[in-house]
């Protein structure tokens, strides 16, 4: 048992799923009673899950609040769930960021908020479990699990070309994961065939030595599946239309946890299973994510509609967290998996910002706006805010994560350094510059005239994001010490004996 | 001089006698029902199906052969018996309203739906090649009848001339093959091939005589399976065949005869044939993956939503191929299990299809009822949540997608494949599970994402209800929890590969 002597790992990832039992049995019409109950569920799941942080122990590499049951015996497979300082902060994330989702679709969704929230508290289900499982068998039903939902919500509730933008999502997705399923296989009977043990358990496979020749092939399956989901340039095609198109919370989703858990396969997975296909491939993934962060930066630089600069920024941002996570030392690994949390709060944040605007004026072109400082103080403070976290001010959360990721890059790799850090300078012009055709200049355009400033429900949506920018920012140890542990196990593991 | 009596011992078929009875109780009773009681019959059916189940588990565990070993009653025929009656029940289930809809006769479907369900669990049971073909003709008889059983429409006519025309081809080739195969080893009894395989020395009876006809003889029987079941390219009347015939037929017949099919066709290549395995291994690979392929493309590209199932249909005997091709347990378990998987989520399908393309009786002066269209799925979320909502889980399951039953399935197939180090086939399955998704999202695509503009009228039944409900929680139950199912699978397979 654990250290909380209850199984709350199963309680943070199903109570959704129980939440979604009781939403059926509420009709359809009553769409504010659905919609306070998702919100009620959605923020209990966040404050149980609050739990987990402060009885972490800082200084133990094990994994904690282990649960551990048999689930299909005869084939090794077990409902395996624990926590270590790479996933604590993922499961916080989620669970931080899906009541803020919700809350956000308060007036954007008003067509089938019930099946809308069904899918939402579904989402969170299955993505805590991406973040806890420790079974591959386990993981992968997680995995492919999310996938489901998250097509719904942006094929039913989306933009113009929402049907094409899901149907490209699912099949990258799903393509990217049936190698991965192959892969895991492969791994499942050489393990079983070496030591007589068949099991899909993660933990004991580690303990097993993969063949120098073997690593090569399931490290590129893995890999490809992860890769599919950072997006790592040039898997990230299907990226650009499922943000635009996804309705504001999906976006905000998708952004803030569902990208991680490519990155997160990479640090639980990729890395020990496979460490020495791992180090062979450093140069490989660094290079993509080096392109990622520079190409990614400069077509967020040529767009015009603000969300899809989002989009691309994204694709930028993840590129420095996979580049930390590829330097194989302590402190690119823990600024990639800090970086991954500072990206969904500044992109989650963002995208929330331009759904507010969106749902105000209906449109998300740059050039449609101008001067909207003295209409929108409110919301204009906000998004400086978070514009300069995401451009890494020191000060703001952004800063700490890359700061610390191109430390550990420098250390490996100056020329890698050299060429992330003009990825950085990119993103602040991007960034700035959308920033000041949005809000300064003169307040030109008739309709922008009527704008209303943020209501006291979208405050309280960006307020939680906002102090942990602070936060996050000025004592980053309160974070970075919950890591520490594992990293430091992580890349022992690595390293080999 | 000693006359060998052979040993009858009936209780190895109790559950085949009891479904034949109940056929025939089903004919007597339609000549003496009322015109008001015309679900008399169907009530009938299901109770005998339901008995036979309960034979079937009192009888369970058991093993025993009978018949001078021509049939036994052992875990795999259990098994695949749980597998035909649990399609058979859901099939009269989904036939009750529309077949009283169809205007077709009550009597003669049930009791030929029975029939063909009784020749499936022969097959299953089957332990002599002419037991094999006697159950493949009780099976496909009243099949092509079923087929054509809708005279106002000139389809199901030709469907049930197409299917009958190549399915007695099929049956000649099988026959021949049984025949050459009694040319090369003496018997027709797969214990007393096993026997001759085993004495003599496979290598030294090619170069003797007796290979060249082994092995043609094979093929000739796996031409014959290939038809049955539809692997590529003797699937060619799948598309017509299901398209044409009543919807409820098309859902009873592409689960039931396939599984019955893949029954008899792992029974003799594993348990009788496996030390030709080296001659029969790729050739079956190269159709799996063949199957799997065509099936997937061409599904692509369909509008309709029965001929899509049915190319689907073909896709999926392709991955279900895949445990033959790998002959280990998992294998042959994962067979068993992706059957009953595959009945419930594709009954549940079709069963769909009954509710969204309503018949229209003839009396209406419309010649039967038109194609279900894909596209009249339209909005039915909005219309019926609850329906729309299994529809998407048969499809997804369909698809392969976790944790649902046709995930849990695939999984237990492909990891059979690279269990037998065949990775590249297990890579090709999921390769084509990807493929899949493309045409099974498109249904959920237009079930959720499209409004209809002028909606059809729904046929529902309670019974329909029940039948759709209760194949959409298998579907679910068996991808949540499937060790007890695969368990029974792993026990059901000890006797057929001799562990």
């Amino acid at each position: 048992m654990n250290q909380l002597g209850l199984p709350i790992l199963s309680l943070i990832t199903f109570l959704p799923l129980v939440g979604v039992l009781v939403i059926l049995f509420i009709p359809g019409e009553k769409a504010e009673a659905i919609k306070n109950w998702a919100f009620a569920v959605a923020a209990v799941d966040f404050v149980i899950s609050l739990a987990l942080y402060f009885t972490f122990q800082s200084d133990s590499a094990q994994m904690q609040f282990v649960e551990h049951v048999p689930w299909i015996e005869n084939l090794g497979i077990s409902y395996h769930l624990g926590v270590d300082g790479i996933s604590l902060f993922l499961v916080l994330l989620t669970t931080l960021l899906s009541p803020i989702a919700i809350l956000s679709s308060w007036t954007a969704i008003t067509d089938k908020v019930k099946e809308y929230m069904i899918f939402m508290l579904l989402l969170e289900t299955g993505m805590i479990g991406v973040f806890v499982a420790l079974d591959l068998f386990l993981f992968f039903v997680f995995w492919e699990a999310t996938l489901i939902p998250m097509y719904f919500l942006i094929g039913r509730w989306g933009g113009a070309r929402r049907i094409y933008a899901a149907l490209k999502f699912f099949l990258y997705t799903f393509g990217g994961s049936a190698l991965m399923l192959v892969a895991i296989l492969v791994l499942y009977f050489m393990n079983a065939r070496a030591t007589g043990q068949p099991t899909f358990d993660l933990l004991q496979l580690l303990q097993f030595d993969v063949p120098a020749a073997a690593q090569t092939w399931l490290f590129l399956a893995f890999a490809l599946g992860f890769a599919i989901k950072v997006p790592l340039f040039p898997f990230h095609t299907w990226l650009p239309d499922a943000h635009v198109e996804a309705p504001t919370a999906g976006s905000v989703i998708l952004a803030g946890v569902l990208l991680k858990m490519g990155a997160y396969g990479f640090a639980r997975f990729c890395l020990p299973l496979f460490p020495e296909a791992s180090v062979t491939f450093v140069p490989l993934m660094s290079v993509l994510a080096i392109i990622g962060i520079i190409y990614g930066a400069l077509v967020a630089l040529s767009q015009r509609d603000v969300k899809s600069l989002v989009a691309y920024s994204s694709v930028s941002h993840l590129g420095f967290v996979v580049l930390g996570i590829f330097t194989l030392n302590a402190q690119g690994v823990s600024g990639g998996i800090l970086q991954m949390v500072n990206h969904g709060l500044s992109t989650g944040a963002l995208f929330l910002l331009v759904g507010m605007l969106y749902e105000r004026r209906h449109t998300r072109l740059i050039e449609d706006f101008g001067g909207l400082w003295k209409q929108l103080p409110l919301f204009g403070t906000f998004l400086l805010i978070v514009t300069l976290s995401s451009i890494g001010l020191p000060g703001l959360n952004g800063f700490v994560g890359e700061f610390t990721i191109l430390v550990g890059t420098f250390r490996a790799n100056v020329v890698y350094a050299v060429f992330a850090a003009l990825g950085i300078i990119l993103g602040a012009w991007y960034m700035l510059t959308m920033f000041r055709q949005v809000m300064h200049g003169p307040l030109d355009k008739p309709a922008n005239r009527e704008l209303k400033d943020l209501t006291i429900r979208e405050i309280a949506v960006l307020v939680p994001i906002v102090v942990l920018i602070f936060l996050i920012g000025v004592f980053p140890n309160l974070f970075f010490d919950k890591m520490g542990a594992s990293v430091t196990a992580l890349l022992a593991q690595v390293a080999g004996p | 001089m000693n006359i060998d009596i052979p040993s009858l011992n009936l209780i190895v078929l109790a559950p085949q006698f009891v479904i034949i009875v109940a056929a025939l109780v089903v004919l007597l009773a339609d000549l003496f029902r009322g015109q008001e009681q015309k679900n008399l019959p169907a009530w009938l059916s299901l109770a005998g199906v339901i008995f036979s189940a309960v034979v079937l588990f009192a009888t369970w565990g058991g093993e025993a052969s009978s018949f001078q070993k021509m049939a036994a009653a052992d875990g795999y025929s259990q098994f695949l018996n749980l597998i035909f009656l649990t399609t058979a029940g859901l099939s009269i289930l989904i036939s009750i309203k529309y077949i009283a809809d169809e205007g077709l006769a009550v009597g003669e479907y049930y009791a030929l739906l029975l029939l063909a369900t009784a020749g499936m669990m022969l097959m299953g049971a089957a332990t002599d090649l002419i037991i094999v073909f006697l159950a493949l003709e009780i099976l496909s008889i009243p099949l092509y009848v079923l087929t054509g059983l809708n005279r106002a429409r000139l389809e199901s006519g030709e469907a049930a001339l197409k299917y009958f025309l190549l399915g007695a081809f099929a049956s000649g080739f099988f026959l021949y093959g049984i025949a050459l195969t009694y040319g090369a080893t003496g018997t027709t009894n797969l214990a007393g091939i096993v026997g001759f395989l085993g004495s003599a020395n496979p290598a030294l009876s090619v170069v003797e005589g007796a290979g060249p006809y082994l092995t043609i003889a094979l093929g000739l029987l796996l031409i014959g399976f290939a038809f049955k079941v539809a692997l590529v390219p003797f699937h060619t009347w799948v598309p017509d065949v299901y398209q044409g015939a009543p919807t409820s037929v098309t859902a009873f017949m592409s689960v039931g005869a396939k599984a019955a099919g893949f029954a008899a066709l792992a029974r003799v290549l594993l348990y009788a044939f496996p030390t030709l395995a080296s001659g029969w291994t790729v050739p079956l690979a190269a159709l799996a993956v063949l199957t799997m392929t065509l099936g997937n493309l061409a599904a692509i590209a369909q509008t309709d939503i029965k001929r899509m199932l049915a190319y689907s249909s073909i896709a999926h005997a392709g991955y279900i191929l895949m445990g033959v091709v790998a002959a280990n347990e998992a294998g042959v378990a994962g067979i068993l299990f992706y059957l009953l998987a595959y009945a419930l989520m594709n009954v549940g399908a079709f069963a769909t299809a009954i509710v969204v393309g309503p018949a229209l009786s003839p009396s209406k002066g419309k010649r039967g009822e038109p194609g279900v269209e894909i596209a009249d799925y339209a909005g039915l979320a909005s219309r019926r949540p609850f329906l729309a909502a299994a529809m998407a889980v048969f499809m997804l399951s369909l698809a392969g997608v976790p944790p649902l039953a046709g995930f849990m399935g695939k999984f237990y197939l492909f990891s059979a494949a690279v269990q037998a180090d065949l990775t590249w086939l297990a890579l090709v399955g999921v390769l084509n599970s990807v493929l899949s998704a493309f045409f099974y999202l498109r249904v959920i695509v237009v079930m959720y994402m499209k409004e209809a503009e002028e909606p059809k009228p729904l046929s529902l039944s309670w019974p329909l209800g029940i039948a759709i409900a209760l194949a959409a929680l298998g579907t679910l139950a068996l991808g949540l929890w499937p060790s007890p199912l695969l368990d029974m699978a792993r026990q059901a397979i000890r006797a057929l590969l001799g562990s």
